[in-house]
């Protein structure tokens, strides 16, 4: 027999919730974008599995997921130029560095 | 019945695997070992597509993100060097914030799968053929995505053009 759909359900709901503490506890900008990366990452699981689970003849869920990943490497792109550029001017990524972005 | 045992193993195994290395990126005080722990996330979600019999989904995120976002991950982190190392969280409060806000959210998103009966039971071990893939992305019928494709591509071009205008010396 096979995985029950609410397994992958679970697993992905843990991974997007440690990305979640990842994002709220981590100061350096590095790391924040990690903690995106694993969230996005539990989100593609979540469109992959109501595909195959729920609607396997219309394939909506798996482009949704191949579309998402190519969001994400264009995504993380920008991000790390502009990561590459504050710490160029700032000479540091970590947050508290970075309170003239506030205003 | 012995497959059954066989496939909730291997997704047990993968599962443990992906929670672990996800804990451990977001924990760790050095940059270069959240990144190889986020790689070692990207890998056990591509055996989950794998294990979805999604393959051409699972060699797209080989290839994308574990081939190509970690790679900038890593050229990230060594660029920056020194100021990469995440000494350790700002305060307790914030740390003790978090972990109640995921926590909280995890445990109410847990419950509402639980509890929720989604009718999911349709799943058959076929997969995905290429020839259906290619022309789903390039057909312009109901349920094709050429118009997607092409926006994409042409995001993923300002993006490049973006990262060189954003990333370059004055």
């Amino acid at each position: 027999m096979i995985v029950p759909a609410e397994f992958y359900l679970i697993l992905a709901t843990i991974l997007f919730f440690i990305g979640v503490f990842g994002f709220f506890t981590r100061r350096n900008l590095i790391s924040l974008l990690v903690s995106t990366e694993l969230m996005l990452n539990a989100v593609d699981i979540n469109f992959a599995v109501f595909n195959a689970y729920s609607h396997p003849e219309q394939l909506e869920g798996f482009f949704f997921t191949m579309f998402g990943i190519g969001i994400a490497a264009a995504e993380t792109a920008v991000a790390i130029a502009i990561i590459i550029n504050v710490f160029r001017n700032a000479k540091s990524i970590h947050i508290k560095n970075l309170r003239n972005l506030k205003h | 019945m012995e497959l059954l045992s066989t496939n909730i193993l291997i997704f047990a195994a993968l599962a443990l695997f992906m929670a672990t290395a996800a804990f451990a990126a977001v924990t760790t005080s050095r940059m270069m070992r959240a990144v190889t722990y986020l790689l070692f996330v990207l890998f056990g979600t591509a055996g989950i597509y794998f294990m979805l019999h999604y393959t051409f989904l699972g060699a797209v995120q080989i290839i994308v993100y574990a081939g190509g976002i970690v790679v900038l991950f890593i050229f990230a982190a060594l660029l920056i060097g020194k100021g990469t190392i995440d000494v350790t969280h700002t305060s307790k409060m914030r740390y003790f914030a978090g972990l109640l806000t995921s926590v909280s959210g995890m445990l109410i998103t847990l419950y509402l799968i639980v509890t929720g009966g989604f009718s999911t039971d349709k799943f058959t071990a076929d997969g995905v053929p290429m020839k259906v893939v290619g022309t789903a992305l390039m057909g312009t019928d109901k349920h094709n995505y050429v118009l997607t494709f092409e926006v994409l591509s042409i995001l993923l071009l300002a993006c490049m053009v973006g990262a060189i205008m954003i990333a370059r010396k004055k």
